[in-house]
């Protein structure tokens, strides 16, 4: 073998060998759905829930609960003050008197009005969709509160203690439902809220990528009629109602 | 016309650091409910999830529309050549420059952070009329700031028009600003309209008058010779304009949203079966605030004497005040409608009226940035000369003094 064919061999095998050992790791991300560290959201994927109200029972809180216990929200016992990222909210029709229950939380707006009016750029939309607050520079003036129309931010009113590693947060500062941010971003598929759904048995509320034809979102979106909430105000929410 | 003479307040030692200790105990209280808030968190206060703005920024914006309108007098003499306001001139842009920085004093100690105000000095989402209001905030500041210089520079006299002429649009913008923070909240009801802009620069116009009414008394008060009569009865009557200007505001602000069926719970709200907020709206900012002075200013008993038009600066400003409460703390009492046409209740009050009490320490806060723009005036009357010899208009001559610079 001449010198050259010999240095050809050895980079070919090599490039062979890295890629043998990189690949699969990035295969493996790609699978799960997880960010490598550093990577930047994508705006191809569009994460979203559908929550179908026919399916959620009235009086089960399982995804409140689970949502608390993921985000570490405490109880304080004092309720009109304390954060709540998920309610359930009972509806009645008025005119009809049909009833049911609705899990509530940020509808992670395409247009978010709460990040129109912020003035430091805290509140913020991840190329993804997913809208958040960066905890560095809220200065916790509320008008994101006022902006709302869903009434999915809550103020932290006073200290907080046993804070989870993951989901940081601070008296002072305004905050919402994440769409468990950090869960998606290493690749779990899915939100604390439709776990707990899920392991009760009612399936209502369903996370996935709704600009992905091939998901269980996209699909379901396909068969049922759904809704967004305050579609009058254009706001292209990523959450849809079914049943309602 | 013949040169003005300024002066500086000459109230002696204990009269004059006897109000001012006073004020300074305010402001000291103020300071203290804003370290007891700030170190516990706005739980002590009565703010919560459901009324997040409450009394302090009530006081706030209220200080924030006043100051823009408290440049009336001087706007009136140097964009409207109205000479004879020429002498009170200065005190305007003073008592308007004050005012602001007590409004905004409240707001920042408020905040959840107020230790990140840097953050809100150097990062700007200018989609956001909160991050434009503090360039016009900033802005007013410096263009109020130039034209009391220009106007008490003898060598930069020339150039109060432009500065005045400056500062009367800046200072339409910026209320336009601050009135639009709630008129384009489209997820409240009661706001969702492009009328509170202009409805808040009608409003500046009266509360600003009535303040810089009051601060004239005062100031003439403290210095031991009352304004002028004629000084006071003819801003009376320029404040009766004003009043009678809001009451059509509000008026055509409501109308325009009853003429909209889905805005009909909101106003019956507000209007009719508020309680608190109704009483404040009927009693507070029509009563008190706008039929009660239009009475004062226009009575033949009342019309031409300093203490009816007094009575009725400070009835406005009530009003005013009023006028704020309904505005802000009303408007965040009335539900969301989540599900419009549905019945709503949750276990974070959806679908139910938020009542509002508030704590004394927000109280505190608020009255030590009304505290704090007098102290300021207070501090500025005595260093700068800028009282005119005497409290009064070009339509007497003043006398010539030794203190008395020409113009």
């Amino acid at each position: 073998m001449s010198s050259g064919s010999r240095r050809g061999f050895l980079g070919t095998a090599v490039a062979a060998l890295a890629g043998a050992t990189i690949a699969p790791g990035i295969r493996l991300i790609d699978l799960a759905g997880a960010r490598a560290p550093g990577e930047k959201a994508s705006a191809r994927v569009r994460w979203g829930m559908l929550i179908d109200t026919n399916r959620c029972a009235t009086g089960c809180t399982d995804c409140v609960s689970a949502c608390n216990k993921e985000n570490g929200l405490q109880d304080t016992g004092r309720p009109k003050t304390d954060a709540q990222w998920i309610r359930k909210i009972d509806i009645k029709e008025l005119k009809t008197g049909r009833q049911h229950s609705a899990p509530v939380m940020c509808q992670h707006c395409a247009d978010p009005p709460c990040v129109d009016v912020c003035p430091t750029g805290a509140s913020f939309k991840r190329a993804d969709g997913i809208v958040l607050v960066d905890r560095h520079t809220c200065i916790g003036c509320r008008y994101c509160v006022m902006a709302c129309p869903y009434k999915a931010r809550s103020f932290v009113h006073e200290n907080l203690s046993a804070q989870k590693p993951e989901v940081p947060r601070g008296k002072g500062c305004v905050e919402g439902c994440t769409l468990c941010v950090h869960k998606v971003d290493r690749g779990d598929g899915t939100t604390a809220c439709a776990e707990a759904c899920k392991a009760a048995g009612h399936e209502a509320i369903l996370f996935g990528d709704i600009n992905d034809p091939h998901s269980a979102i996209s699909k379901r979106l396909r068969e049922l009629p759904s809704r967004q909430l305050r579609a009058d105000l254009g706001l292209d929410p990523g959450v849809r109602y079914s049943g309602v | 016309m013949a040169a003005i003479a300024y002066r500086g307040l000459s109230a002696g030692a204990w009269r004059y650091f006897g109000p001012l200790l006073a004020l300074g105990l305010l402001i000291a209280a103020g300071l203290a409910a804003f370290v007891y808030m700030e170190t516990n968190g706005h739980f002590v206060t009565g703010m919560n999830n459901q009324i997040v703005w409450g009394v302090p920024h009530v006081f706030a914006v209220f200080l924030i529309v006043a100051a823009s309108g408290a440049l009336n007098v001087a706007s009136v003499a140097s964009v409207f050549g109205r000479t004879q306001y020429k002498p009170l001139a200065p005190l305007s842009a003073l008592v308007s420059l004050a005012l602001l920085a007590g409004g905004l004093a409240i707001l920042a100690a408020d905040l959840g952070r107020p230790d990140r105000l840097i953050v809100a000095m150097t990062h700007f989402n200018l989609k956001s009329i909160f991050a434009l209001n503090m360039f016009l905030y900033s802005g007013f500041f410096a263009i109020v700031g130039a034209y009391l210089w220009f106007m008490m520079e003898r060598r930069m006299n020339r150039y109060t028009g432009a500065a005045g002429l400056a500062a009367f649009i800046w200072r339409l913008v910026l209320t336009t600003g601050t009135g639009s923070i709630f008129g384009f909240l489209v997820a409240r009801e009661a706001y969702d309209s492009a009328l509170l802009g202009p409805a808040f620069v009608i409003y500046s116009f009266a509360y600003g008058t009535a303040m810089f009414l009051i601060a004239l008394e005062l100031a003439a008060r403290w210095d031991g010779r009352p304004a002028e009569l004629e000084t006071a009865t003819r801003l009376g009557r320029l404040l009766a304009i004003f009043v009678a200007a809001s009451l059509y505001m509000t008026t055509v602000f409501h109308m325009t949203k009853i003429y909209m069926t889905r805005f009909h719970g909101v106003e019956a709200f507000l209007l009719v079966d508020g309680g608190m907020i109704t009483a404040m709206y009927w009693i507070g900012q029509v009563g008190l605030g706008g039929v009660l002075p239009l009475v004062l200013l226009y009575a033949p008993r009342t019309a031409g004497t300093r203490s009816g038009v007094v009575a009725a600066a400070v009835l406005v400003v009530l009003g005013g005040l009023a006028q704020m409460y309904v505005t802000i703390i009303g408007a965040q009492a009335w539900p969301q409608q989540i599900f419009p046409g549905w019945q709503e209740s949750s276990s974070f009050f959806d679908g139910e009226i938020h009542a509002y009490a508030p704590s004394v320490p927000e109280v505190f806060l608020a009255l030590g940035g009304f505290a704090l723009a007098a102290a300021l005036v207070a501090v500025a009357l005595k260093v700068l000369r800028l009282l005119p010899e005497p409290c009064t208009d070009s339509s007497s001559p003043p006398p010539t003094s030794p203190q008395a610079r020409p113009r």
